[in-house]
Formats: structure tokens, sequence, C-alpha cells
């Protein structure tokens, strides 16, 4: 069933209702569930689907291959100065001999991992701004808005790149949370538009008539509406993070030497780019596929988040087609039931 | 009309002979994620020219599918088979472009939404014109399209016209809106205009008055109407002929009034038994149809209507009935196997329904004997007031004016009492509902539930009066957090006010059956229900910490008539079982007259009568509350017609400014008619609420009884 489920979804539904006014009533009992329904959309959007496939390795790869290795990112081979990939160095050594294989391992490893926190920390923290923002409305609105727009207008790679010298030396969580801070604006924004239209559905009036407080209001009511935005937004910001932080890397503002992100050792590869071209290329070639990936699926995920897309739909088979009327498409189970909502009959109001 | 054969002179046109639309076997499918949904399967249906054919079901009947499909505009996916003729024209595998043609010039339509209908961005006289230029091209000058798009405003009666036809769609009402999109439509003077729910989105004085313009546009230019609607109401008094559609096929056509007079198929006689009706004063049984239309993606053989069907015998099952001609009439044709049976009972219509499916009359209970004096008083407003500031400028706020939502009323509740609070959109209903919601200290006057003023109230006592206080909202829909299993939706008014785990789960079964779902739905998702089930979970929920009095925000007004039935019965039995008390606000004033013990009718932020349900409706003082009924359409043809309508003028003023004096002045037929010294009473003194009967006050200086139903 392509339900309301959410107001992003709700939104797209009434339009949805008025292009197909269709509405088989749903049938309790003989119904998938959403989530049921958005994975068989999501896994047949095949390029998606690889994308997933591409980061699930990615991070597993950044983890277990240096294991399998038997050189460390900072342990130098000194017969091997320069090599060409061959199977004792599979991705080639650099000029004072350290693997190449150990070095990429651990700089996606440090870059997914710096992605996965940024993205994870700034749509939560985006989550949490924009609603309550968004709830409260009047000076708490005005001052945390205030906030964002003054992250906004403020250049964050100069801002990073400014402080980066303060912080040489600790820990490169505080690079993570120096990311965070400067990718969360946009989509709070975003988060209390939203929270604004929901907090006029009346689940969340039911809610406060009945004297439940406004903190879990938002924590029950408001921010699992959102969810399927947030997974997006999510998704797409590991990408986005991984860039920033290559972008920074590159310029030695990120991760500082010894340790490596994909970041500094393009850097350090770029000299070379067409010299020695494998200590350019391998670190960029994950760097594209990954941020190519995490792309795929973002799509993937709108796509099968909202019922509008018709890129989600099953795609009729031309066979099918000129077949007779009463041929339903076989790949899918008997126990699914179709609506566009009971919205489609309109306001009976 | 005067002006009509100035404007629509068809000289030129050869006398259409034979029906002007013609559709054989039509078939239309949607692919899904379940399979194809075969929205329509199998319908055929003819429209003569000049003839108004209506078009009654439930949502999810294929009943706006259907006449897309003869307008063209169903989505890509759709597939569509069968025949649909236009005067002897095949429509059915023309290309847009030719299509285009014949749509808004040949054949026009009338959407339910007016505001989507009108581009915002240019002049509503603009986009009339537009309509001719389109189609007749270098014929008509630019000058003259836009002269006739004000005579055509004028004629779809909107005042002004010239002026109004330079404004943009949002300086207009929402009846106006429908007007021009009216006017719109028959511009070109088409042979067919199909109107797919044109007053649902509209109030009922407004609804009387489109369907009076949709009236005269099909005088002047003679067309054929489809009308297509779901309420029953509204074709009884306007349609020539009707066809009932379930399921994606017609179960029964025939003449309105023999309709309605005699339904053969049980579906038709259930939707008639399931209206409540405006004239009937003593309590009459409503007759719910269980259940709920069937998935149009995979039907069982036989009649769809089979699984809800009172009369089911297992030929049912066997095979899908087709249209038959019934009472030996060719012009009557129902769907059904056993309507000789039908025919042969001595009951008809509405009785016949409540014998057929076994409605009974929900007892009252015993609090009602109680004198109202004697009970207790669980909410009584008086003299309440909100106003909004409106204020222009962005950094500096300056207050331009004042919206006066709710200007001073005053009612009470008593124990075991239902009052109805009706009134057209914008007249304050909810402003008033959600004053009493917020537990806050009133603007003006004074608010108290249950014995205690909101004024004193604390955070924690306000908590405790919110579990007396309990509200269900009007559209099921959006009152449900979809992200949350029915348990929980059910038991959260129970975890906020700390009632322990064991409770909560003894507690949401049996609430599940006190408003008649299975205690298995629990774990499902709002989502899996339909309308109705949503909304008695939201019911269910309202129940959950044993309230008092119960606020409904227009419960029934999103739900179908066959569903609606069955939720009112609910509410009318529980309110027995629990002796609760209800603030029913609806603007449906059927189902008020229903349900409701005493009702209030306001206007523009006042109220204008109040009393006993059967005192206002039988004999109403005020000129509104008299508009206000005879706006109602009654499902009787034959009453129908015969009624004298009072047509209210325009719009409801802004409550920004509302008129000096009695605030319905301006729109009031009454007022019209006083002598010109007594006019000045009403402009100048504001009508006080006085006694006219025993519980019975109007606010209206010359009240006088007048019989509308």
């Amino acid at each position: 069933m392509t339900v309301i489920l959410n107001e992003g979804d709700s939104a797209g539904t009434s339009g949805a209702a008025s292009g197909s006014p269709v509405d088989a009533a749903p049938e309790p009992g003989k119904s998938t569930t959403r989530g049921r329904l958005v994975l068989t959309r999501f896994l047949r959007n095949r390029l998606a689907l690889f994308g997933l496939v591409v980061i699930v390795l990615m991070y597993l790869l950044a983890f277990v291959g240096p294991l399998l290795s038997k050189w460390s990112y900072d342990e130098q081979d000194y017969t091997a100065f320069l090599q060409a990939p061959y199977p004792a160095h599979i991705f080639g050594t650099d000029k004072i001999g350290t693997d190449m294989f150990a070095q990429t391992m651990r700089g996606l490893q440090k870059s997914l991992l710096i992605g996965l926190l940024v993205a994870v920390i700034s749509t939560g923290f985006a989550a949490l701004v924009g609603a309550v923002a968004g709830y409260f409305l009047g000076w708490v609105d005005r001052g945390l808005m205030w906030m964002v727009d003054l992250l906004l207008v403020l250049p964050s790679f100069l801002i990073i790149a400014i402080l980066s010298p303060a912080f040489r030396g600790k820990s490169w969580l505080l690079f993570v949370v120096l990311l965070a801070a400067f990718q969360w604006m946009i989509t709070a924004r975003i988060v209390r538009g939203m929270t604004l239209t929901l907090k006029e559905r009346e689940f969340v009036k039911a809610a406060k008539y009945m004297g439940q407080s406004p903190g879990r209001i938002i924590a029950k009511h408001i921010v699992p509406n959102m969810a399927s935005l947030l997974i997006i937004d999510a998704t797409i910001n590991v990408g986005s993070a991984v860039l920033a932080e290559t972008g920074l890397s590159y310029f030695g503002f990120g991760v500082q030497p010894p340790d490596v992100s994909l970041g500094t050792l393009i850097a350090s590869g770029s000299d070379s780019a067409l010299t020695y071209a494998w200590l350019f290329l391998i670190p960029a070639g994950f760097l594209v596929v990954f941020v190519l990936a995490v792309n795929f699926v973002g799509d993937g995920l709108r796509d099968a988040l909202d019922p509008t897309s018709s890129r989600g739909r099953k795609r009729e088979k031309k066979a099918d087609r000129d077949r007779d009327d009463d041929a339903p498409a076989s790949t899918q189970g008997p126990d699914t039931t179709t609506s566009s909502t009971t919205t489609s009959g309109g306001g009976k109001a | 009309m005067s002006s009509a054969e100035l404007l629509f002179d068809s000289a030129d046109r050869p006398a259409p002979t034979g029906p002007v639309l013609e559709v054989h076997d039509l078939a239309v499918s949607f692919p899904s994620e379940s399979g194809r949904v075969r929205a329509v399967r199998g319908l055929s249906y003819q429209v003569a020219p000049g003839e108004v054919l209506g078009i009654v079901g439930e949502s999810g009947s294929g009943k706006s599918v259907s006449s897309l499909a003869v307008m063209g505009l169903l989505p890509p996916q759709a597939r569509i088979t069968g025949s649909i003729k236009f005067q002897g024209r095949e429509l059915i595998g023309l290309n847009d472009g030719e299509l285009s043609k014949i749509r808004g010039k040949r054949v026009s339509m009338v959407f339910q939404d007016p505001l989507s209908a009108l581009t915002p961005v240019y002049t509503v006289g603009d986009q009339i014109a537009e309509a001719l230029l389109v189609h007749r091209g270098a014929k008509i000058s630019k000058q003259a399209a836009a002269k006739r798009a004000v005579e055509l405003l004028d004629l779809v009666g909107i005042p002004n016209a010239v002026e109004r036809a330079k404004a943009f769609p949002h300086e207009f009402s929402g009846g106006m809106r429908q007007r021009a999109v009216i006017a719109m439509a028959i511009a070109n003077d088409p042979d067919l205009i199909i109107a797919d729910e044109p007053t649902t989105a509209l109030d009922v004085t407004v609804q009387a008055q489109v369907l009076e313009v949709l009236k005269t546009a099909q005088e002047v230019t003679g067309a054929g109407i489809v009308i297509i609607t779901h309420d029953l109401g509204v074709v009884a008094g306007f349609a020539d002929r009707l066809m009932v559609m379930y399921a994606g096929k017609a179960v029964e056509t025939g003449q309105v009034d023999e309709i309605y007079a005699r339904p053969r198929m049980p579906y038709t006689l259930g939707l008639l038994g399931s209206i409540p009706r405006l004239d009937v004063g003593e309590k009459q049984p409503l007759v719910p149809i269980v259940g709920q239309p069937p998935s149009l993606t995979e039907l069982p053989p036989g009649c769809p209507f089979a699984p809800r069907c009172p009369m089911e015998v297992d030929a049912c099952r066997t095979a899908e009935p087709e249209l038959v001609d019934v009472d030996g009439s060719a012009e009557h044709r129902a769907a059904c196997i056993r309507t000789d049976e039908l025919a042969a009972s001595d009951t008809e219509g509405a009785e016949a329904a409540v014998e057929i499916f076994g409605a009974e009359v929900v007892e009252e209970a015993p609090i009602a004997k109680v004198p109202r004096e004697e009970r207790k008083i669980v909410l009584q407003l008086s003299g309440l007031v909100k106003h909004y500031p409106v204020t222009k400028g962005v950094v500096l706020k300056r207050r331009v004016g004042t919206v006066h939502a709710v200007d001073g009323i005053s009612f009470d509740i008593r124990e075991g009492e239902t009052l109805g609070v009706v009134g057209e959109s914008g007249c304050g209903k909810t402003t008033t509902l959600m004053e009493i919601l917020n537990l806050q200290k009133p603007m003006g006057g004074t608010l108290s539930v249950l014995g205690q003023d909101a004024a004193d109230l604390n955070a924690k006592s306000r908590k405790a009066i919110r579990r007396d206080l309990q509200v269900v909202f009007q559209d099921p829909m959006a009152a449900l957090d979809p992200r949350l299993p029915i348990f929980d939706v059910i038991a959260e008014p129970m975890q906020v006010h700390d009632l322990d785990k064991e409770h909560i789960a003894n507690r949401v079964p049996e609430l599940l059956d006190l408003v008649g779902l299975r205690r298995e739905h629990a774990s499902r998702y709002p989502a899996e229900f339909s309308g109705g089930q949503r909304q008695r979970i939201g019911i269910a929920r309202a129940l959950a910490l044993n309230p008092k009095l119960l606020v409904l925000d227009e419960p029934v007004s999103a739900l179908d008539v066959s569903i609606q039935a069955g939720v009112i019965n609910l509410l009318e039995e529980l309110k027995a079982k629990l002796g609760l008390s209800y603030l029913f606000v609806a603007h449906d004033l059927s189902v008020v007259r229903h349900i409701a013990d005493r009702v209030a009718v306001m206007y523009l932020g006042k109220i204008v009568e109040i009393g006993q349900v059967d005192e206002v409706f039988d004999a109403p003082r005020h000129p509104y509350t008299q508009a206000l009924l005879s706006a109602i359409p009654i499902p009787d043809p034959v009453k129908e017609r015969q009624r004298e309508r009072i047509l209210v003028t325009g719009d409801l003023p802004s409550p920004a400014n509302p008129p000096s004096g009695c605030r319905f002045r301006t729109r009031c037929f009454l007022h019209a008619t006083l002598s010109e010294d007594k006019q000045r009473t009403c402009v100048e003194v504001e009508p006080p609420r006085q006694e006219q009967g025993e519980d019975h006050e109007a606010a209206c200086h010359f009240a006088q009884i007048r019989q509308v139903l």
C-alpha cells in the first residue's frame, strides 16, 4: 500500500490520488507492512541495490582488508620503492616503500568512519534543532534559525582551515565534530518546515490534548514521521562528508600524518598522477566509486519511500501489456493491497 | 435568462440526434504494487441531450475514473478498453491533440476542488477568455473574448462581474471559484458537462447556490450533464436518471424517482437507509452496511457486494449478476439475483432497508430521563471571546485589524447530553473547540469544564481535567500517528496519565471490543485500516481514560455514507452505555438532527439560535437557520422537487470586518423585505438572544417561525 506514513509522503500522495483516483479499500489482514513494501521497491531498483552492495563491501574491505595484509600502513618495505602493483604489494608501493594497499585501506577506513559519524551526528542534530524550532516557534525558533543562518553564511572550508592548527595533534574526532557542525543547517531548515506541517496534523494535536509533554511529542510523533527524509539525508550526507573530509585532508587541514585518509593519499599521489599513476588512481578510484554508490542508494531510497515516484513502480513488460487484462504480474505476492489512500475520494468534508 | 439567447445561439449547429454520450463496456485498470487495479469493469451508459445523469457511489467505486476516461484525462499507465462514443464519434484511441479539440469545447468538466482548477497567476476573466480563445482561435478577438468572459461571469451569478473578472482566484471565495469554473465549462456552449463532485468541497448554503448555477448552465446550453457525487441528497432533486456504482460496475440504473422509491439492489437500499434524514423527527434507525468495498485487484467470483449483503445466498457467490430489467420496466435495471424478493416485500425505501439490514434504534441512557435542570453541568461557556490580531509588517508588527473568530458565545452541556454545533466554515466552530481543548484562560468570558474554571487551572490540574475531556478528530487519516501500531495509539493517553502497564494491557483489548474492532488488530498499523475503522480507533483512544465529555470535531464528515451510519450508531451506543456527554461539531445538519439533543447554530462567531433539536429544526426562528435548513438536500426526489429553497445570497462576510448590528443582515432574505425603519434596527442594534419557547433561543429582532422542511 502506498499509504501515508509520513509528512513528506503525504504531500505526494494527495497528488497521486488526483492522478489515479482509484482506490481499492485496504483490507486489513491482507496487507503488507510499509517496511516490506519499501524494501520491495528498493530491491527493484538495480542501481541502488548495486550501490548498497558496493558500500557494504567497501566497509567490509576497509576493516577486514588490513587484517589480511601483512603490511601495516606505517611500515616501510625497504626492498620496494615506487613499485607498480605486483603480487607482494597488490596496490604497489610509494617512494618510501609503504604498501599502498595497507595505506588505502587505512585511508578508506578513516574516511568512511568520518563520513558515517559526520552523517549521523549532523542529521541527528538537524532533526533535533529543526523539530524544536518548528514545534516551539517564538524566540526558540528565532534563536535557532539565526544560528542556522549564521552558519550558512560562514565559509565552512575557511573556518575549518583556520581552526585546524589549533586541533593539530588532537583526536580526529574533533575534526568529525567540526565537519558535522557545518553540515546540518540545510537539513535543519527542511525539518523545521516539515515540523510546521506535522504540528498541524491531528495526531499531534491529539497527543497535545491528551496532555503529552512537548518533548515527548517531538520524540514520539514528530521525528519518527520524518524518518524517511532523515534516512535519505543521512545517506547522502555520508557521501558529502567523505568528500568534504578528503577535500580538507588534501589541503592538509584534515587528518594529520602519520595517520592517512583518502584525502591525504590523493594529495600525496597527485604529484605523480601521470608518472606513477597507481599512487593517485587507486585512492581516487575508491573515493569516486564510494560517492557514486552512496548517491545511487540515496536515489533508490528516495524512490522507494516516495509513493508518487514512478521509478520505483513495477515496470510492466511489453508482453504483459499486450496480454489479456486479468494477468496480474506474477512477481507479486497475493498479499499486497493497493491504494492511493482513501483520500482520493476527496474532501467529503 | 434573457441574456441566455444572446450568449448561446445554437443556430449554426445541427439539432442533436441520439445520445450525446454513449459508453459501452468500458473497462479501466491501473498497475499497482499488488497487481492490476480494475477500477472500472464493464460500464455502459448513455446520456441524452439535456439529460442529467447522476452517478452515485462510494469512494473507490470507479465513478470518477470512468468520467476521467471520457475526458481522456487518465494517466498514461491506465489501460482503457471498451467504447466511448461522443455524438457518434469514438473517443478511445484518439490522441491527445484530437481530444483537446473536443475537450473544453464540446465536453467540459467541473472539478471537485475549485481552488486547484484555476491557475493562481492569471485573473479569472483571462482564464475564461482563454477557454474561448483556445477553441475559437481566430474567430474571436481578444476583446470579444474578454467581454464574453464578463457575460459568462454575470450568467453564473457573480455580482459586479466587470470588476470581478479582473480579480485573481485567491480573491474569490470557494463558491465563487466554483461558479467561475462553471462559467469556464459553459464558455464554449458544450454538449456535455461532467461535474465531478462539484459541491463536495463547499458549504451547504453555497452548495445550494452552485447547484442552482449548474441548473442554469444546463438550461442555457442544453447540454447533457453527468453529475458524480457520493451524496444521495444532491442528486435527488437535480438528476433525471441515476446510476449507482459499486466496485467498478453499475449495480442499479433507472429514473431517479423509481430508484429512490423502489430500490431493487440491496446496496442501493442500504445506501438510502444509511443517510440520516433531516425531515424525520423521531429517532430513525440508521442502516450500517457492514464491511467495506472489496479490493479491486482480485475480486472473488460472484457478486462483489455479497460479503456485505444481508440477503446473500450461496448463488450470489457463483457468478456476478448482470444488470437486468426489474419491475417489468426497461428503464429500471438492477444487478441482483434477488430483485424479485425485494419487489415482493411489503415495505419500500428506507423502511425496507431497516427491515432487511436489521437496524435498531439505540436505546437511551437512563440519565436522559432525568430532567435537564437536575443534571450536572459538564461544560459551560459564557461570553467566550477569541480574537486574532491581523498584523502588518515584518520587523515592526502593526496591528491593523482584528478577526472576530468567536465573539461572545454562551452555552452549557449537561451530563448525558449531546449538543450539536452547526454553521458554515469560518463561523468559528473550530475556534470554539480549540478554545475549549486548550483549557487556557479565555480572552473574554469564562470557560468551565466539569465545574472548574479554566482561568484557575495550573499545569497539574489542567492535565487532570484532560482525563475527562477527550477529542475525536475529523480526519481519521490524520488523527492517528501512522508510525505507531494501534496498541500504542490507544495506549498513549493512558501512558501520559501514568497508568500502570498491566492496566493498559488489559484496557486496550477491552476498548477494541467496545468500538467493534477485533482484539488481534492491536498489533497492526493505522494504514491497514479503512476510514471507518480508523475513526473507531480514534474513538477508542478518546475513551481510554473514561472521559465524561467527548468533543467530536466533524467525526463522520470524512467517511463514506455507508460507513458513516456505523460510526454514528457506535457513538449513540457509547453515549447510552457510558453516560457520556458530547459536543458534536458538524456541518451536516442531518447528522446533527439524528444524534444531538440540543443544537446551536453559529454565524460569524455568534450563536444565532440554540435549543432543543426538534424545536429548532421543526420551527426555526432565525432566518439563517431557516436558510441553512432549506439548503440541505433531502434524499427524496418527490419531496425535494416540491421544496421551496431559500437561497442565501453571497458568501460569509470576513470575520475581520463583521457587519454592524445583526451580523446576518447582509445576506438575510428577511432583512430585505422589511420596512426601512425596521431595517435600521437590524443595522444599528445587535439582536440579543431571546427566549422563543421552551429551551429555544434565537437572536433576531424579527424572529418568526417558518417551516422549511
